[in-house]
């Protein structure tokens, strides 16, 4: 049944009992069905930054802060960390706690690399004279990047939590895999997320 | 695999049994549940005191010396945020919504315990960043609680350097909370619900708490971005919302911001959040009318849609509240006309709760009382939104008292009848005690009659223009002496009504020691949360075995049936009665 069939059911007749002895809910586990809710939140809210970053941009003081090159080869970086994951967890799909153990580990590390890519840039920016305050369009720049780092950090908590169980072994390789899976589709999504704001930076 | 911990087996079901673990650091939905509603009630306690010291000063102006202009304007940011942020949100969606969700559903718990408690802990976080900003140097701040920029942070408001901060913080770390619950109560109404628990057979309450906590997943965000970039503009000086400003004859390092699009972002969170408070509220109150008035409530699926549609088209109204903001005309005619669209999906609640009430039986416990108050309050308030919604009668209404007697009888009194109503309904499920009867009703004469001494002289005061957020007309000429003397006896009606609550607390203090035991079923309710094997229910609820759902919760009064009502867990053809009639 699609949901508006479901929507549709009379819950009071006969007719609908037949079709209601179902048990509810989706076959992927619980932790996926919130994780994806998570993300719905996540663009959520980074997309009534970009909404804010619209308003703001038609403001006559507004003048684009040039992008440091930097920015392309952590991008590249980010993508390197979310293959590894993905490897990770094909590798415990096929049930190889080795590999899965290395690729999670490899992720964690590029994505270290990453956000300390991201701080450099920063840095550079700051030692340029790009201050958040001198113009809103450098604000917008740090709030971008700032938020994203800040989701990268607490998938960075869920990755340490699965690399510590990971190394100490005590969980089976399921379990382990869905970790790692979570972790996965965490950071495809924030590197989609990345490449957007990326991109939204670029051409505006 | 989604239901490892939902199975029929508690091998994975970890019993607590120390003191902390069962009643502090707990994972169990039901003392979660009881924890987020004490605080709610508790913060909620110190905003009602706050509106006696407002309304002392309006009613009183110059006879309390301690109350001055900053502090007034204290007293009512402070009150307004607590109201509906700490009280009425967390209350809802983590005190109803965590008891609720999964005994309704026919759940253990809910699908993250753990997320669950630091969901609560969390919030009591919040709660505690809100409260220290009443003992820091200034003061909490007195911006009004939607803090508008550029004077919520400016000098010449009220707790602008420490109050604003720690009401900003307190509101991410209570969105953090709130996102934590949140995804708890969605996933859970997606994936715990049990065998014959489809979509459309969850009571109502489950359905509202579930839209309203996925509106809440929408909304928060835009608090969240507008918090973060206001407090970037207090702290480091950026100008997201700031426009070049000349304070005290000094030119500020601020410019081009825009304190409009602040607005935008407050309101596409702040509207939506009135649904996340009445949401819940319709649910609940459909539920407690069908009980009560023993017959199955009028037109389910209706009432399904309409809370869908309200929680879709809760997304496009925000502007109505702009109208005097300054922004484009041509953006009131569209937010004015979706205003008026949500109308007809309320209004076919109202409908169908009334044709519910329609030649039933109909009971006048204490919590059918306070639901019936509520549909008469909320007709009233809504009716006034008709008028705010069109922009040329907003205009000249928009800073008057008429607005504030408009969303305190939509939003204010009308979810705190369903709230009462809620807890007088489910007190016997959740603390196994009865509570007192006559001490229900005299609380509920007294909150019901006394807000309408309060807020319905206030349509009429604003009428005559006389303007809300003075903290002291000064015998203004345009203000006649009637005004004032409307104004004293809406003090003493507010101090009333104050009081009467505490009637509330008592009750529930003297019933938790010498109630008399409560049935398990007081209310010869349909819905599952009143058929657990223990009551009030155990840790894991449903004992050896979840329950398996054959109907939905409103067959009250089947025709032939030897019950006047037919459990959800009952199964089809024991009742033969019931059998024929249903075909």
């Amino acid at each position: 049944m699609n949901i508006f069939q479901k929507l549709a059911v009379k819950p009071w007749s006969d007719d609908a009992h037949v079709a209601m002895t179902a048990q509810g809910g989706f076959a992927a586990p619980d932790a996926k069905i919130g994780l994806r809710f998570f993300l719905f939140v996540v663009s959520v809210l980074f997309f009534l930054l970009t909404a804010a970053y619209f308003m703001r941009k038609g403001m006559m003081d507004w003048r684009s802060l040039p992008l440091p090159p930097l920015l392309w080869l952590n991008t590249l970086v980010l993508v390197a960390a979310s293959l590894a994951l993905q490897w990770a967890k094909n590798s415990g799909n096929a049930g190889d706690a080795k590999q899965l153990h290395n690729g999670l580990l490899l992720g964690g590390v590029l994505t270290t690399v990453f956000l300390l890519g991201q701080l450099s840039v920063w840095q550079d920016l700051r030692s340029l004279g790009y201050f958040a305050t001198t113009n809103p369009s450098n604000a917008f720049f740090y709030l971008f990047t700032g938020l994203h780092a800040l989701h990268m950090l607490g998938g960075m908590v869920a990755w340490g939590r699965a690399m510590n169980r990971s190394w100490r072994g005590d969980l089976d390789i399921e379990e382990l895999t869905l970790r790692t899976d979570l972790c996965a589709a965490y950071w495809h999504y924030l590197l989609l997320i990345w490449l957007y704001v990326f991109g939204l930076l670029t051409v505006t | 695999m989604a239901h490892a911990t939902m199975a029929d087996d508690l091998t994975e079901f970890h019993h607590p049994k120390t003191f902390i673990g069962k009643y502090v650091w707990s994972q169990d939905h039901k003392v979660i549940a009881v924890q987020y509603t004490i605080t709610a009630v508790l913060v909620g306690l110190v905003a009602l005191v706050l509106s006696w010291l407002m309304r002392l000063q309006i009613g009183f102006p110059g006879m309390f010396e301690f109350i001055d202009a900053d502090s007034y304007y204290q007293y009512t940011t402070m009150h307004g945020m607590i109201m509906v942020i700490y009280l009425l949100t967390a209350l809802f969606l983590g005190g109803f919504g965590n008891y609720l969700i999964p005994l309704m559903i026919g759940a253990r718990d809910m699908v993250f315990p753990f997320l669950n408690m630091l969901s609560y802990w969390v919030y009591l976080l919040a709660v505690i960043i809100l409260m220290a900003s009443f003992f820091v140097p200034g003061g909490p701040t007195g911006a009004g609680w939607t803090l508008y920029p550029p004077q919520a942070i400016l000098a010449g408001t009220p707790g602008h350097e420490w109050g604003i901060l720690l009401m900003l913080m307190s509101l991410v770390v209570f969105i953090v909370a709130f996102t934590m619950g949140g995804l708890n109560y969605v996933t859970t109404v997606l994936q715990g619900r049990t065998k014959g628990m489809t979509l459309m057979r969850m009571p109502l309450s489950v359905w509202g708490i579930f839209v309203a906590t996925i509106l809440g997943l929408l909304a928060f965000p835009a608090l969240l971005v507008s918090g973060i970039m206001m407090t970037l503009d207090k702290l480091i000086h950026t100008s997201f919302f700031m426009p070049a400003i000349v304070s005290m004859g000094e030119q500020l390092d601020y410019g081009g911001g825009s304190p409009v699009l602040f607005q935008h972002l407050f309101w596409f969170f702040g509207h939506p959040e009135v649904y996340i408070v009445a949401l819940p509220a319709f649910g609940i109150v459909s539920d407690i009318l069908s009980t009560h008035a023993r017959k199955n409530i009028f037109g389910y699926r209706m009432m399904v849609w309409a809370i869908l549609v309200i929680g879709g088209l809760s997304f496009i109204v925000w502007a109505h509240h702009m109208y005097v903001s300054g922004m484009n005309p041509f953006f009131g005619f569209f937010f004015a006309t979706t205003t008026l669209i949500i109308a007809v999906p309320t209004a076919i609640k109202v409908y169908n709760w009334v044709l519910t009430l329609w030649k039933g039986d109909i009971h006048l416990t204490v919590p059918m009382m306070f639901s019936i108050g509520f549909v008469f309050t909320f007709i009233n308030g809504g009716l006034t939104g008709l008028f705010l919604g069109n922009v040329a009668v907003d205009v000249p209404l928009s800073d008057t008292y008429f607005v504030i007697a408009h969303f305190h009888m939509v939003m204010g009194v009308s979810p705190v009848l369903v709230v009462f109503a809620a807890l007088y309904h489910w007190f016997p499920k959740i603390t196994g005690k009865m509570f007192n009867q006559k001490l229900g009703y005299i609380h509920f004469w007294g909150t019901f009659l006394g807000t309408y001494a309060i807020y319905l002289p206030m349509h009429y005061l604003g009428i005559l223009g006389m303007p809300r957020r003075y903290y002291d007309y000064m015998d203004s000429a345009f203000i006649p002496d009637s005004a004032y003397l409307m104004n004293q006896s809406i003090t003493i009606a507010a101090l009333i009504v104050g009081a009467f609550q505490f009637v509330f607390i008592v009750n529930v203090i003297i019933s938790l020691i010498k109630g008399k035991k409560a049935e398990a079923n007081p209310w010869r309710a349909a819905s599952l949360e009143w058929q657990t094997p223990d009551n009030p229910p155990a840790h894991g609820n449903w004992g050896d075995k979840l329950p398996v759902v054959h109907r939905w919760a409103y067959d009250y009064s089947v025709p032939g049936a030897a019950e006047d009502f037919l459990p959800q867990n009952m199964p089809r053809g024991q009742d033969p009665g019931a059998q024929e009639e249903n075909t």
